[in-house]
C-alpha cells in the first residue's frame, strides 16, 4: 500500500521546484556573459531585473520546507532532503546574485573595446554551466558519482582563474590605462569562480542527502 | 544507583506462538531506552519479560537471559524483580477506592514500612520526583479519581517509584493523554533517568526522539537495530528502519 502519499507529492514538488530555480539561474550566467561577449545591454539588464523572480523562487522553496517540516515530521533521508533542499536554494540564490554582479560589471564596461580576446571566461563560463546541470541531475538521479565528480570541475574552474588573473595582473603593470578594466575582467572570473563554488555546494548537499555525510569538496 | 539490563538470547511464546525470536540487547544504566515498532512486533512482549509479568499469561513462556546488573532475573522470586523493576502502563491505572495518598503508600506498607512519619515522608519524595507535589499536597486523602488522567498517570509513576526500584518500565506511557500532560511525562522521564534505567515502550516516534538516548527498532519479533536515538532518527543503517521511522511502512 502507498503510505504518505501527499508527503511524497509535496517532496517532488520541492524537487521540480529547485531545478526551476537552477534552470533560471543558469539562463541568468547565460545572458550575462553573453552580455559581455556582445556588449548587448539589455541583456545585462534582463539578468538584474529577473534576480527578483530568482529571489522569489528561493522563499517559495523555504516556506514548502518549512511548513513540511512543521506538518510532516520528517526523519532520515526525508528530513535530510528537505534540509539540503534549504540549503541549495541558498546556493542557488547566490549564483544568480553572482549572475547579477556580473551583468553590472557588464553594463559598466559598456562601449569600451576589449584589452584582450574573451578566451578564458568563456571556458569558465561553460564548465561552471555544466557543473550546475551536473549538480542538479545529481539532485534529480540521487547520483554520487556526478555530485562527486564536481570536485573534478571545480578544480578546472580555479586553475583557469588563476591563469586569467596571472595574465590580466600582467597586461595592469604593462598598461596602466587598462588596469581598470583588467580588475573588472578578474571580478567577473571572481563571480564564476565563486559559481563554482555553489554548484560544488549542492553536489555536497546531495551527497549528504544520500549517505548523511557532510563530504567538503571544495 | 541505577543499574544496566543485559538481555541474551530471549525468546518468549504465546501458547506456540513464537513471539521474540531471540533478543540481544544492553540497555544501559541511568538512560532512557525506547522501544519502537508496529503493532504486534514483540515490544510489549519484551518489556514484560524483563519483570517477568510475560510468564503471568496463561500458557506463555520465556528461554533466555535476563540481568539486572550481576543478578540474573530469572533465578529470583518473580515478586523482589517486580519490586526492583517499576512499570508503568498506557493507561494510568490508580486504585480507585484508595486516597491519593494511600495510593502511594499501599506499596511501601506491603514493604513493611509501618511509621507514619517515615510513610509520609516517603510519599512526599515520591510526589515529588513525580512533579505532583505542588498540585496535590492539598488534597492528600481526596480519592485518587479525582485527579486529571495526566495527574493520575504521574501518580502512577509516583507509585511506581514510591518503593525505589532500580528500573522503570513505560509501556506507552502518554498515549492516552493530552499534548500538555505528554510533555509533563516526557520531562518527568528526563528527570528520572539519573535514578532509573528506563525503558519506554511507544508508538509516538517524536516521543521516542524527543525522551530517549537509546532507540531500538523492533520487527515480527526480531530487534532490527538498536542505536543512539540521533542516528535511528537522522541516518539508520537498516532500510527497514528508515521505511519504518518515515512511515513507508507498519
Amino acid at each position: 500500500m502507498q503510505q504518505r502519499q501527499n508527503f511524497d507529492i509535496s517532496l517532488r514538488e520541492l524537487k521540480l521546484q529547485l531545478l526551476h530555480m537552477g534552470g533560471d539561474v543558469q539562463e541568468g550566467i547565460r545572458k550575462a556573459i553573453e552580455a559581455l561577449k556582445t556588449g548587448d545591454m539589455n541583456l545585462a539588464n534582463q539578468v538584474v531585473h529577473g534576480d527578483i523572480y530568482i529571489n522569489q523562487q528561493e522563499h517559495e522553496i523555504e516556506n514548502l520546507c518549512i511548513r513540511l517540516i512543521a506538518t510532516q515530521q520528517p526523519v532520515a533521508t526525508d528530513l535530510r532532503k528537505i534540509v539540503a533542499g534549504m540549503q541549495i536554494a541558498t546556493d542557488l540564490e547566490r549564483m544568480g546574485d553572482n549572475a547579477v554582479d556580473i551583468a553590472k560589471t557588464v553594463s559598466r564596461l559598456q562601449g569600451q573595446t576589449l584589452i584582450k580576446p574573451l578566451v578564458d571566461i568563456p571556458r569558465m563560463a561553460t564548465i561552471v554551466d555544466t557543473m550546475i546541470s551536473n549538480a542538479l541531475n545529481a539532485y534529480v538521479e540521487n547520483s554520487l558519482d556526478l555530485a562527486e565528480n564536481l570536485a573534478t570541475q571545480d578544480d578546472e574552474v580555479d586553475h583557469l582563474y588563476r591563469q586569467m588573473m596571472e595574465e590580466l595582473f600582467a597586461i595592469g603593470k604593462d598598461r596602466p590605462n587598462a588596469a581598470n578594466q583588467a580588475m573588472s575582467l578578474a571580478f567577473i572570473g571572481r563571480y564564476l569562480e565563486r559559481i563554482g563554488d555553489h554548484a560544488t555546494n549542492v553536489g555536497e548537499g546531495v551527497i549528504f542527502i544520500i549517505t548523511g555525510k557532510h563530504p567538503d569538496l571544495n | 544507583m541505577s543499574q544496566p539490563i543485559s538481555v541474551q538470547n530471549l525468546r518468549a511464546w504465546y501458547g506456540n506462538q513464537l513471539t521474540l525470536k531471540g533478543i540481544d540487547m544492553e540497555l544501559p544504566a541511568s538512560q532512557v531506552t525506547a522501544i519502537i515498532g508496529p503493532s504486534g512486533c514483540g515490544k510489549s512482549t519484551f518489556i514484560r519479560c524483563l519483570n517477568r509479568m510475560h510468564e503471568t499469561v496463561p500458557g506463555a513462556r520465556v528461554e533466555g537471559d535476563v540481568h539486572l546488573g550481576t543478578e540474573d532475573l530469572y533465578k529470583g522470586d518473580p515478586v523482589d524483580v517486580r519490586r526492583m523493576i517499576g512499570m508503568v502502563f498506557q493507561k494510568p491505572n490508580p486504585f480507585p477506592t484508595l486516597s491519593i495518598f494511600d495510593n502511594i503508600a499501599l506499596g511501601l506498607r506491603l514493604g513493611g514500612m509501618r511509621n507514619r512519619g517515615q510513610l509520609r515522608e516517603a510519599v512526599e519524595r515520591s510526589l515529588q520526583m513525580a512533579a505532583l507535589w505542588g498540585e496535590v499536597k492539598d488534597r492528600l486523602s481526596e480519592p485518587a479519581t479525582s485527579l486529571s488522567g495526566g495527574q493520575q498517570q504521574r501518580l502512577c509513576i509516583a507509585r511506581a517509584i514510591a518503593v525505589q526500584p532500580e528500573v522503570l518500565l513505560m509501556d506507552e506511557p502518554a498515549s492516552a493523554l493530552d499534548p500538555v500532560s505528554t510533555l509533563r511525562v516526557e520531562e518527568l522521564v528526563e528527570q528520572l533517568k539519573d535514578t532509573y534505567t528506563i525503558v519506554i515502550v511507544t508508538h509516538n516516534m517524536q516521543q521516542a526522539a524527543r525522551v530517549a538516548d537509546e532507540t531500538a527498532f523492533f520487527l515480527n519479533g526480531e530487534l532490527v537495530e538498536f542505536a543512539d536515538t540521533t542516528t535511528i532518527f537522522t541516518n539508520p543503517g537498516d532500510k527497514r528502519t528508515e521505511d519504518y521511522i518515515t512511515g513507508r511502512f507498519g
